[in-house]
């Protein structure tokens, strides 16, 4: 069953029962903990729907959270915790691409999917067909994906559903764009994450995280900007205590 | 033979527009049933049990987003881009608005006593204006009757019928 695996290694095949719904079992009434509230479950990246239960599809921790979040579904929300590398684009995920190639309507953007991403010019704040951005080849572009999935080539866009950037569109020039695997991108954008309310304690310095698992640093000088990218790249394997000790050595220096 | 002759006119010619007109009621239904046999005939349908359409209560979600309810992708940190310091409290702190937004809800501009107290007087004149004329005459002279009841008698001589003097 779904609830006692919480927490534990799901493999790709598995399939997970769900709690029954009411009107499922006849006779036995629902009287354990292990009786989910009736209500729209949301099964999450890694799981798929499969006659009664859930299938896996990827390896990693299976994760559930309680019903009354924001975004979850009224009967909570399962999901597979993994550790990825190669990145699929995902409807809606914030994402940082870069322009490879200027072909007319449409920009191509390098996403680190299997295939690079369609971009049309008209999808910036204040874009017309007079009034062009102004993208060349090489920028990072910030932005989200309305098209992604399994057949189509993805789609991205740099304005939300009301016509605004909403920080999306070209990210600056100078900067420092490095790689991390999808996981520590998740991590670092949790709510409760110390890293970065740590790092944030340090000097001023702007980052963006892409759900690609790129990650865009820019602080005042060349130097700090390589500090905090080694920090977020060390970080994913080091325990709060190694962390505290690392960040200590740091504000001495 | 003549009688005969006639009642031999073909299926096809009797359907026609202008020959409906002397056909008598038996065969106009006979022709029609053939018609409607024809139709149905003719209509594909498939030979299927029928889809029974099952709720599902089981929402696929492929994006970690909602899911884990990741923060937003970009961030400034001690004033470096206060563009971007901006965005972020107003894109993190999109649950907890909405709490905001409620408290405010509960304080309003005019308190409840000046509301009542207000609406005491506004009753009489906002009722006025759904009654009818006469009823609202009716109200007048109710008013009037209480300031003097000579005025009464004054206001029915007038809706009296006046003979024209020779």
């Amino acid at each position: 069953a779904a609830q006692e695996l919480v927490g534990r290694v799901v493999l790709p095949g598995d399939v997970l029962l769900l709690p029954s719904h009411p009107e499922a079992d006849g006779e036995r009434l629902p009287l354990g903990p292990g009786f989910a509230p009736p209500g729209r479950l949301v099964c999450g990246p890694g799981l798929r729907r499969c006659g009664a239960g859930l299938l896996v599809t990827k390896c990693g921790l299976l994760r559930h959270r309680q019903a009354g979040g924001a975004g979850g579904g009224s009967g909570g929300a399962y999901w597979v915790d993994s550790q990825q590398k190669r990145y699929v684009p995902v409807k809606g995920d914030h994402v940082i691409g870069i322009v490879t190639i200027k072909a007319g309507d449409i920009f191509k953007v390098d996403v680190g999917g299997s295939e690079q991403a369609s971009l049309s010019y008209l999808a910036f704040e204040g874009a017309t067909k007079r009034n062009r951005p102004n993208v060349q080849v090489g920028d990072l572009i910030y932005g989200q994906f309305i098209v992604a999935n399994k057949d189509m080539e993805p789609e991205m866009v740099c304005i939300d559903s009301s016509g605004r950037a909403n920080g999306m569109g070209v990210i600056g020039h100078d900067g420092l764009l490095f790689k991390v695997s999808l996981g520590l991108i998740r991590k670092l954008l949790a709510p409760s994450c110390e890293i970065i309310q740590e790092l944030g304690q340090l000097y001023p310095f702007e980052i963006v995280f892409g759900m690609n698992g790129r990650i865009w640093v820019k602080a005042k000088t060349i130097q700090q900007t390589l500090i905090v990218a080694n920090i977020l790249e060390a970080c994913e394997h080091m325990t709060a205590e190694q962390r505290t000790q690392a960040f200590a050595k740091l504000s001495e220096s | 033979m003549a009688g005969e002759v006639r009642t031999r006119l073909s299926k096809n010619l009797l359907r026609m527009k202008f020959m409906q007109r002397g056909l008598d009621s038996e065969t106009k239904k006979q022709l029609e049933e053939e018609e409607k046999k024809i139709i149905s005939e003719e209509h594909w349908y498939l030979d299927l049990p029928e889809l029974k359409e099952k709720e599902s209560f089981v929402i696929e979600e492929r994006s970690f987003m909602p899911c884990e309810d990741l923060l937003y992708g970009r961030m400034s940190f001690k004033g470096f881009n206060p563009e971007i310091e901006k965005l972020m409290i107003q894109m993190n702190s999109r649950y907890k608005k909405e709490e905001i937004e409620a408290d405010d809800a509960t304080e309003a501009d005019v308190s409840d006593e000046e509301m009542a107290r207000r609406y005491e007087t506004l009753v009489g004149t906002i009722g006025k204006k759904f009654l009818k004329k006469r009823d609202q005459r009716v109200l007048q002279d109710q008013d009037e009757d209480k300031d003097e009841n000579s005025n009464m008698r004054h206001s029915k001589m007038k809706k009296m019928f006046l003979k024209p003097l020779d």
